[in-house]
């Protein structure tokens, strides 16, 4: 039954939705009100019914519906409840229906909060928003159907793919769905821009709020994605530049790109055709991503001809582009460029050559990523490039970032005077010169580890130059110390947000950096009680125990880490083997720590536990991209409070 | 100057860091010492051999036309074995075998259906481990 209501069900959401995009788009041309009222209460209506089968999905999981195909291929009867829902969107067909309900969730909060605020724009976002639901409701209905009877009903299902058993499920696609669907609204509002000619900055201040929290979203989708590769699969890292990452990566580069050349337009009127080229190139780089991880096509171009469902996105990837470029052709007089660079020494510059950077990354990324399909495609020979490409190219990208960074925020706009940077920089540049000769000092050899902790000190210099001389004017004024930095943060909240968006990365870089200099790692055979020893451990195998779980079973290995002080820990990495599969799947066991992590994998054993093969890892600084994770998080809730500026407070 | 600057850094990475994909008949036909490659095929039944003492793993990757010995000084990963696939990366040696530097077992993404032979040999592993541990 639940097969048949979800398609019928989905069928009605997709026609719903192309009628509200068309009456929305009618509605705004001819101006009739009633028609983007309905619209409207097609919107509503998408949204319902999408909950609903997002919930009947959920459902059937839980009720182990094996007729329903998608279930009986991603669920068993030893599936524990907690994998059972997030089995709902671990496989394609689950996780377009999480898209799908994410976008008309936004579509939703759009309506409501506007309906009235950007009237001129507002039915053609509409009309965009149901567009794109539209699509990825026809790849629901077609391609991907996740609403599919199996007959005969089996007894029991094949069972979740038991590297997506993990807590980390629920949390990395949610965020990185709400990321890429978020990017949506800007798209909409910049389409409705052009459509509607009020190519201006309405549409830019509008949507600030939204593309704040698709990038943050982004960032924590991938974050989360790295602590997912690093405590699952084993093999001690966070981030291998695989198709997969790059995929998620490359919309989170532009869009910070985008984050940041908005403030020159609500500044400077500068960069109109920029900024809508950016976020275009943004929605349609969440499309490319989908299209490269969901197509095949990676493994092989002649894969891609196997599944329709990468014809489907690559049509409607074309589309958007072919729509984008008439409408930017078509408005091209109107998006002439209004402000003009004055000097090269000013903030404007600081934040182009940001982009700048930030598009070399992004293309770099691209082209490693598609380079395997053009070389099969032009030479027939598959030729990959893979992390030392990556590395070597984005490095010094980077490291420009970073410097940029700390020049950015504070440098003053159009020209800025030689006494404006020595008020802003001489401290910083003294600090970071005299932390480079220390790390040189303490034995930091490694070049790229010296400039990148050099940089990372420089911009944490120029956040706190910035912020005491702000509270030491409050404090002039009379107030206390914590009302006066609270007060500051709290009227400046956009911009101290964004420093602590910016310290949550120099974290993240600090612990890229260090985690790629010092760790180190071993792998060996230990009998029983016997040990091996690694960067101040001692690693003792005590033996191996068998036990059964409630759909596999778990070869535990104990071994005793002791580093000279404090108490020994135990960790206990194990195997799993799953009836349905046909190899294990390694469990690893850590003790995370601020300095360092012990990270042990169990590889082979002997059938009776008197040996074990482990590796074992010190991975350095590796916290730090978590901790970042957090403050980055803080930064952004602050970011996104709302603005507590007086009227006609000045401006800093 | 950045573009060419980009363009000049992506030239050189991709010469640096390119890694051929190729059968055991094509690396056979021409090898050539010192060149990194990603070599895909099956491995051998019969060929593998793991000594844990030692870490040392040899097989024989082949194609059903030719076969190359390969040897890895670590533990076979998950999803590797004998009669499956898998992908290993690294290079041509003058001695006349493939070192391989990183193996990748190919993950099935096709589920199957739970084998009475594999389970059997679960349930063999739950006795000797717990006879043997305790």
């Amino acid at each position: 039954m639940i097969a048949e209501v979800g398609a019928g069900a989905l069928a009605v959401a997709l026609a719903l939705a192309v009628y509200g995009s068309a009456a929305a788009a009618v509605g705004g041309r001819t101006g009739r009100a009633a028609l983007v009222e309905s619209a409207q209460h097609a919107a509503l209506g998408v949204f319902a019914i999408v909950t609903s089968c997002l919930l009947l999905l959920a459902w059937a999981f839980l009720s182990f519906d094996f007729s329903v195909r998608y279930v009986a291929n991603n669920t068993n009867l030893g599936t524990p409840f907690y994998y059972r829902l997030t089995a709902v969107w671990g496989a394609l067909e689950g996780s377009i229906v999480l898209w799908a309900w994410m976008l008309s969730l936004y579509t939703l909060i759009v309506v409501v909060r506007h309906r009235t605020s950007a009237r001129d724009l507002y039915p053609w976002v509409l009309a965009v928003m149901l567009g794109v639901l539209a699509f990825f409701l026809l790849v629901m209905t077609v391609p991907a159907p996740v609403f599919q009877r199996l007959t005969p009903v089996p007894a029991d299902g094949r069972g979740l793919n038991p590297l997506l058993e993990d807590s980390g499920m629920i949390t990395h696609p949610v965020a990185l769905y709400l990321g890429f669907t978020g990017f949506t609204v800007p798209f909409a509002f910049a389409i409705a821009a052009l459509v509607t000619g009020r190519v201006g900055d309405a549409w830019i201040t509008t949507t600030r709020r939204w593309t704040i929290t698709a990038w943050y979203f982004l960032s924590l989708g991938l974050l989360i994605g790295g602590w997912w590769s690093y405590h699952v699969l084993g093999w001690g890292g966070y981030w291998a530049w695989d198709p997969v990452e790059n995929a998620a990566f490359m919309p989170w580069l532009t869009g910070t790109a985008f984050l940041h050349s908005v403030m020159i337009q609500e500044r400077r009127r500068m960069l109109r055709l920029w900024n809508l080229a950016l976020v275009i190139m943004t929605f349609s780089l969440t499309l490319f991503g989908t299209f490269l991880t969901r197509s095949g096509v990676i493994a092989s171009v002649h894969a891609f001809t196997q599944g329709s469902i990468g014809v489907f996105f690559l049509s409607f990837l074309g589309l958007v582009l072919v729509v984008a470029l008439v409408l930017l052709a078509w408005r091209w007089e109107a998006l002439g460029a209004q402000g003009e660079l004055d000097s090269v020494v000013s903030r404007e510059s600081a934040f182009l050559l940001n982009n700048v950077l930030l598009l070399a990354a992004t293309f770099t990324v691209f082209f490693g990523t598609v380079f395997p399909l053009l070389s099969e495609a032009m030479r027939g020979v598959k030729v990959s490039v893979g992390a030392p490409f990556f590395n070597q190219v984005n490095v010094p990208l980077f490291l420009g970032l970073l410097f940029l960074m700390g020049i950015g925020p504070l440098i003053a706009w159009r020209r800025a005077s030689l006494d404006n940077l020595k008020r802003n920089f001489l401290w910083p540049i003294a600090v970071g010169i005299a932390a480079a000769a220390v790390f040189r000092l303490v034995g930091v050899r490694s070049m790229i580890a010296v400039l990148s902790l050099t940089l990372t000190v420089f911009v944490a210099s120029t956040i706190t130059v910035d912020l005491v001389r702000a509270t030491r004017a409050r404090l002039r004024t009379g107030e206390r110390l914590p009302g006066a930095l609270g007060g500051l943060l709290l009227r400046h909240n956009r911009r101290y947000g964004g420093f602590a968006v910016h310290l949550g990365i120099l974290v993240v870089a600090i612990g890229v950096t260090g985690s790629q200099a010092w760790s180190v790692q071993t792998e060996t055979t230990l009998r029983r009680g016997e040990s091996t020893a690694l960067a101040g451990y001692r690693v003792r195998f005590d033996g191996l125990a068998a036990s059964e779980e409630s759909n596999h079973v778990k070869v535990t290995g104990t071994f005793t880490v002791a580093n000279g002080h404090g108490a020994p820990a135990v960790l206990q990495p194990a195997k799993k083997f799953y009836p349905q599969e046909q190899s294990p799947i390694a469990y690893v066991d850590y003790r995370l720590g601020l300095r360092e992590d012990v990270y042990l994998v169990l590889g082979d054993f002997a059938r009776d536990g008197s040996q074990a093969t482990i590796r074992l890892q010190v991975n350095r600084l590796v916290s730090w991209i978590w901790i970042g994770g957090i403050i980055l998080t803080l930064g952004t809730l602050l970011a996104l409070a709302p603005e507590r500026q007086r009227a006609g407070a000045a401006v800093a | 100057m950045i573009a060419a600057a980009l363009v000049y850094m992506i030239y050189a990475g991709v010469t640096q860091s390119a890694v051929y994909f190729v059968t055991p008949s094509e690396l056979g036909s021409a090898p050539v010492a010192g060149k990194a490659y990603r070599l895909g095929g099956m491995v051998e039944r019969g060929s593998l051999r793991w000594e844990p003492s030692t870490l040392s793993l040899t097989f024989a990757l082949s194609d059903g036309k030719a076969s190359v010995a390969v040897r890895h000084k670590g533990a076979p990963p998950d999803l590797f074995g004998e009669g499956r696939g898998a992908v290993v990366e690294g290079s041509w040696t003058p001695e006349g075998y493939f070192r391989a530097t990183h193996i990748m077992a190919k993950h099935s993404e096709e589920y199957k259906a739970p084998h009475d032979t594999n389970q059997a040999s679960i349930k063999e592993l739950m006795r000797t481990l717990s006879g043997g541990s305790r």
